[in-house]
């Protein structure tokens, strides 16, 4: 008997806790309002489940404790029911996992109109490439990487040469416009992940990856290591700026682009060399 | 004398399908069990302290081998759980701890409970114990190798513990081992102490095959006479299973191990693309570190099921004989269990989501993960219809079944949230994934192991454990266990991720220190709760009364031995004959509420059995 009140008490509050519960999802500011609805979908019919089974449970704790004179039931199968219930369960679970592939199915499908961001990642920072007035991003190649080509971008792709390199782990977005995020690293596994955009995909050494999404709330963001990366994978942060047109033009103008940086060191090699010769 | 085997195999059948139909005449070959066709093992009986207690044959005392070396490793895994909520709940307590340090303990405690606790226990030590015993056989089929395979796995937890002392300390890559981190400077212990692990793992497979091909062929070949597939108990079906799962999900970690050796000491590039550290370019190229994942999951998801089918399978004995009533739908268990380890193989990249392989797999594998459900949610149906009209004994060992129950459930519902590819994206990597899995494949299948020591400690030792303190480790553990990891589920909702040394002031997070608090202190007293049991254990040793042979009134054939606990040899100068499942409780007509399974037809004509 304490038992199945102990049990009732323990679904109860399972329930309380999460009608009242002050911890939930923070704010969505992207597209992907469609895996929170997944999620209040699934949360709807599974929680159902699984309060329905506990409660037959208890109820069972109840009516069939043991009685000195009680015999139980001998009932080996019944067909009927267990094939009820099957089917039953099969179209639960169909019901799931639809709206999780159409979801799905946007997300592997990333718009036309998306701006290509390079997001390189390293044991421990981030920093990031868009591309120039070309609309392309120029290749890269790990090897290539040194202090005068920090991305490593491939000197004779004409597309590198316009690139706008943002060496810092802060960026900015523009809102209402679907970003690619195109990600690299160039040693071990990293994440890059914005709770508030739900969207997340592991950088992979050797391999250009991808997701997108479409940041819809200005404001600035904190992005997040996703992916165990080190010792110092807690530390590995960096932030997002979501604004309008207007200050994401003015910010973008203010960047430097591949060819400023090779220009700037052009004159700093000739200063160089005077320096040598003299 | 073939033709006469055919023959006598025919009037076997005819003769089964006569008793179906229940209450009968008693006919002459009404008993009648086909005779043995191969002579009874001869067993080598240990003389010395040695060959009895260290270097022993006996599978039971094998079996309480692993069980005692694993319950070892657990302890080490909880105290490093301690350490790990101490920092996360109270940042900066203890002095000592530095990030290194967490990634180590995080990796240790991973690592030791689903391989050296999970399924050492559940496959070695209940395996060992139960699988002759259930199946009427004197011992396994091949006491040597079975000896070897003990002292294998020994030497690979020693190899394992060895690592907490080398230099440089144990890994710290997570349990996973992902490279390229896992063999660069970046990690912890990414010198000796990944060696050793590496090593480790090697010997544990190696050691584990020689202990799974008994098991196997143990259950295969030498069940005893009238003991047919269909009328194994499900603890020998779960356990069965798991070990088919074993044999061909290992493989996959062994050889994943082995490259990732070669990485680490030839230089070799199975999973090492180019890379830039420090500013140097290392000399690997070409490799792939998502071959790695792929073969570790392969190992990893069947791994799940390694350690949930065992469990599946004795939760639903301990139901049945506690409920007093057949399990329901026996023969839909089978098959799910059968499936569901089928499937277990089809679902590997579930855990790959956001891993960077071609994300057109999502389509294919949330499909697959999520028919694994149904198999699941029927077992669950059956469970609890077991209940339904049964005579349930509330005891300890039926509170743990209810509460595997509650968390299995639990943990079976956000596996469907993780299983549906889009679903996963935002949950992936957080506190979602941390409290789903230790709901279901941590806490579930420990419920289902105390249940079990509760359950079968009177056969091991003869004696009764302590009802009252059963109680009280019970209702602290599940209580305890269930408030450290239902909320823990909410964190994951904010978006906190996993793996996280600090969580430094992020504005959003800050919300989660109280709740932070409140896990820590609760894993604390759930960790301190365990030893309750120990003591439980050493009382009982030391104080208890002599029970009962068959104190729990059970008809399966482990409680019908000779002697208790059972001798070497198990059952005495002759094998038990099975005449039925031994799941016949409460049979209308019947004089007490059981009917083992070596209980003839002609003794019971006056029943209404419906299987046989």
């Amino acid at each position: 008997m304490h038992a199945g009140i102990i049990f009732f008490l323990v679904i109860l509050g399972s329930i309380l806790f999460h009608i009242f519960t002050p911890w939930y999802w923070t704010d969505i500011a992207s597209n992907w309002k469609g895996m929170d609805d997944t999620i209040t979908l699934t949360f709807w019919v599974g929680g159902g489940v699984f309060v329905a089974v506990c409660l037959f449970m208890i109820y069972c704790i109840f009516k069939f404790s043991y009685k000195e004179d009680r015999k139980a039931e001998y009932k080996p199968e019944d067909k009927k029911l267990e094939r009820i219930l099957t089917w039953a369960t099969t179209l639960g679970v169909a019901a799931l996992l639809a709206p999780g592939l159409i979801v799905w199915n946007q997300y592997v499908n990333v718009p036309k109109n998306a701006i290509h961001i390079d997001v390189m990642a390293w044991q421990w920072g981030w920093q990031y490439r868009l591309p120039g007035e070309d609309g392309k991003l120029g290749t890269t190649q790990v090897v290539n990487i040194n202090d005068n080509n920090p991305f490593g971008i491939n000197l004779d792709d004409p597309y590198g040469k316009d690139d706008v390199m943002i060496q810092s782990d802060a960026i900015n977005l523009k809102t209402n416009r679907p970003v690619k995020i195109l990600l690299r690293s160039v040693d071990v596994l990293h994440n890059w992940y914005v709770p508030q955009f739900r969207a997340k995909m592991d950088a992979v050494p050797g391999v250009v990856t991808y997701y997108w999404f479409e940041p819809n709330k200005t404001g600035e963001y904190e992005v997040l290591c996703a992916e165990y990366c080190g010792v110092g994978h807690y530390a590995m942060r960096g932030s997002v700026l979501v604004q309008n047109d207007q200050d994401y033009e003015t910010w973008l103008s203010e960047q430097e682009t591949f060819s400023d940086l090779i220009a700037k060191q052009k004159i700093l090699e000739v200063g160089d060399t005077k320096l040598a010769k003299k | 004398m073939t033709d006469e085997l055919d023959k006598n195999k025919t009037t076997y059948q005819a003769q089964s399908s006569e008793t179906m139909g229940g209450s009968g005449p008693v006919t002459p070959d009404m008993d009648y069990v086909r005779p043995a066709e191969i002579p009874e093992q001869d067993l080598y009986h240990g003389h010395s302290f040695i060959t009895k207690w260290i270097f022993c044959q006996d599978a039971k005392v094998i079996g309480v081998q692993y069980f005692l070396t694993a319950v070892f490793t657990g302890i080490v895994g909880l105290i490093l759980s301690w350490l790990m909520r101490l920092q996360l709940g109270f940042p900066g307590a203890a002095g000592f701890m530095t990030a290194e340090h967490y990634y180590q303990f995080v990796t240790m405690h991973g690592m030791i409970m689903v391989v050296y606790f999970l399924t050492a226990l559940f496959l070695g030590g209940f395996g060992n114990y139960l699988i002759p015993l259930m199946v009427g056989a004197r011992d396994m089929v091949f006491p040597y190798v079975n000896m070897i395979s003990y002292w294998m796995f020994f030497v690979a937890v020693a190899v394992l513990m060895a690592s907490f002392f080398v230099p440089g300390g144990p890994t710290g890559a997570g349990w996973t081992l992902y490279p390229p981190q896992t063999i660069l400077e970046g990690t912890p212990g990414h010198g000796m102490g990944i060696l050793l692990m590496l090593i480790s793992l090697s010997l544990f497979v190696i050691g584990f095959t020689m202990g799974g091909l008994n098991y196997l062929i143990t259950v295969l070949q030498a069940r005893t006479r009238g003991m047919t597939l269909m009328r194994m108990p499900l603890t020998v079906w779960g356990i069965f299973t798991a070990t088919v799962l074993a044999m061909l999900a290992f493989p996959a970690l062994l050889v994943s191990a082995i490259m990732m050796t070669l990485d680490k000491i030839l230089g070799t590039s199975f999973f090492m693309p180019t890379i830039i550290q420090a500013g140097e370019v290392l000399d690997y190229g070409g490799g792939s570190p998502i071959l790695f994942q792929h073969l570790f999951w392969f190992f990893g998801h069947p791994e799940v099921y390694i350690v949930a089918l065992p469990a599946f399978g004795i939760v639903s004995d301990l139901i049945s004989v506690h409920a007093r009533k057949n399990i329901f739908g026996y023969r839909m268990m089978v098959w799910a269990i059968v499936g569901i380890g089928g499937l277990s193989f089809f679902v590997w990249a579930h855990h790959m989501y956001v891993s960077g392989m071609n994300p057109w797999f999502g389509f294919f594998f949330a499909t697959t993960t999520l028919i694994i459900a149904v198999p699941t949610a029927m077992k669950v149906y059956n469970w609890i219809l077991t209940l339904w009209r049964g005579n349930i004994r509330i005891n300890t060992v039926m509170l743990w079944c209810l509460g595997f129950i509650v968390t299995f459930v639990n943990g079976g519902i956000t596996g469907i949230f993780l299983g549906n590819v889009s679903v996963d994206v935002p949950l992936s990597d957080t506190y979602f994934v941390i409290a789903h899995f230790h709901m279901v494949m941590g806490i579930a299948p420990l419920m289902v192991i105390m249940g079990a020591v509760y359950h079968w400690f009177p056969l091991v030792a003869g004696k009764l454990l302590d009802e009252g303190l059963g109680k009280w480790h019970f209702w602290i553990t599940f209580l305890g266990a269930y408030s450290i990891y239902f909320p823990m589920h909410y964190l994951g909702f904010i978006g906190v991720p996993r793996r996280y040394f600090e969580m430094y002031d992020s504005p959003y997070m800050t919300s989660a220190v109280g709740m932070n608090e409140f896990i820590s202190i609760a894993a604390f007293i759930v960790g301190a709760a365990q030893f309750i049991l120990i003591f439980n254990i050493i009382k009982t040793l030391k104080t208890g009364k002599k029970s009962e042979q068959n104190p729990w009134k059970a008809n399966s054939l482990e409680w019908y031995t000779s002697t208790v606990p059972p001798e070497h040899g198990n059952f005495g100068e002759r094998l038990p004959v099975v005449h039925r499942w031994p799941y016949d409780f409460s049979v209308p007509g019947a004089k007490e509420d059981f009917i083992p399974q070596t209980t003839a037809p002609s003794e019971v004509v006056h029943t209404k059995v419906e299987k046989t």
